[in-house]
């Protein structure tokens, strides 16, 4: 893990620790068998069709799930994530698979935050991001905010 | 189905429904997010941890111990509502969570969902409705775990 983050640390327009993701056709598998999120627009290209894009699109609450494992990632473990909020606003493919393990070549995303406002409230040490996931052109097709509350030095 | 026919549907509820959070369920979510945060999935490590076990990565609340529809009955009734008003195009628009405690292995969740809000939208290519279902998770002792907020676009 990451070493931990002090409220102190941090001012406004400070940037969360970018995490890149790979959404593979073999990772939205896994998603739906473990989120329970069965909607066959995530595998099947002709379903997706049906529902007016090109072909199976990643899974919004994956990309919700790596927000907060962005908050998580940098806050720390005696950091708490308290809210995390998100909107889908545009769709993202997954590479095709090359073999059974490797993905094609092609796009990386990106998680990122910035924080907005840093306050104290009801004895709590708290801090506000923007937080997004941004594709290869630099589109933020996830974009949220979230709201953390981080140990302070006293 | 005009709009205030299926604001009708505001402040329905679901039946409560129960949750089991199994290791093994919290560890196969970590891998799919790809978060290999040991707090997930090593349990020495976790109970060692502030937590004093594994916990649940945020937003996720174990399986339904009864299998039911992926989507809540009333969530359920509204989208069937949108069908036969001609809405085809489903998309998950977005999520709100309040985490108000970690969800650890072994604990055992009360969902309870109701239909928050239901209003249109004037879009790019037409008329949206927006429909968005409120679901309370609260533990076995009787503590409010999380509040999450989703919302169906339809088109």
């Amino acid at each position: 893990m990451a070493k931990q983050l002090y409220w102190e640390d941090l001012e406004t327009g400070n940037e969360a620790t970018p995490l890149p993701k790979i959404p593979t056709t073999q990772i939205l598998v896994k998603w739906a068998g473990a989120s329970g999120d069965f909607n066959p627009a995530h595998y099947e290209d002709s379903f997706a069709k049906s529902q007016g894009l090109e072909r199976a699109y990643v899974h919004g609450q994956l990309k919700r799930a790596w927000l907060c494992q962005l908050m998580t990632d940098w806050i720390g473990e005696q950091g708490i994530l308290k809210k995390l909020s998100c909107q889908f606003r545009a769709v993202d493919w997954p590479r095709l698979m090359k073999t059974m393990r490797e993905p094609r070549e092609g796009d990386t995303w990106l998680c990122k935050g910035t924080v907005t406002r840093k306050y104290v409230e009801d004895d709590q040490h708290l801090v506000d991001c923007d937080i997004w996931v941004e594709n290869a052109k630099g589109e933020k097709t996830t974009p949220g905010k979230a709201t953390v509350v981080l140990p302070s030095r006293g | 189905m005009a709009i205030e026919e299926l604001k009708k549907f505001i402040g329905k509820t679901d039946a409560p429904y129960l949750l089991d959070v199994e290791k093994g369920a919290i560890k196969r979510y970590a891998e799919a997010v790809g978060d290999l945060n040991p707090l997930y999935h090593d349990e020495e490590y976790a109970r060692a941890s502030k937590h004093g076990a594994i916990i649940c990565p945020p937003g996720f609340f174990g399986w339904a111990v009864k299998s039911r529809p992926y989507l809540s009955e009333t969530r359920q009734e509204v989208l069937e509502n949108l069908a036969k008003a001609g809405y085809k195009h489903f998309l998950d628009g977005g999520t709100d969570f309040e985490f108000v405690l970690p969800v650890r292995a072994g604990d055992k969740l009360v969902a309870s969902g109701r239909i928050a809000d239901i209003y249109e939208r004037d879009g790019k290519k037409g008329n949206l409705v927006f429909a968005v279902t409120e679901i309370t998770y609260i533990n076995q002792n009787g503590d409010q775990v999380a509040t999450v907020r989703w919302t169906l676009v339809c088109s």
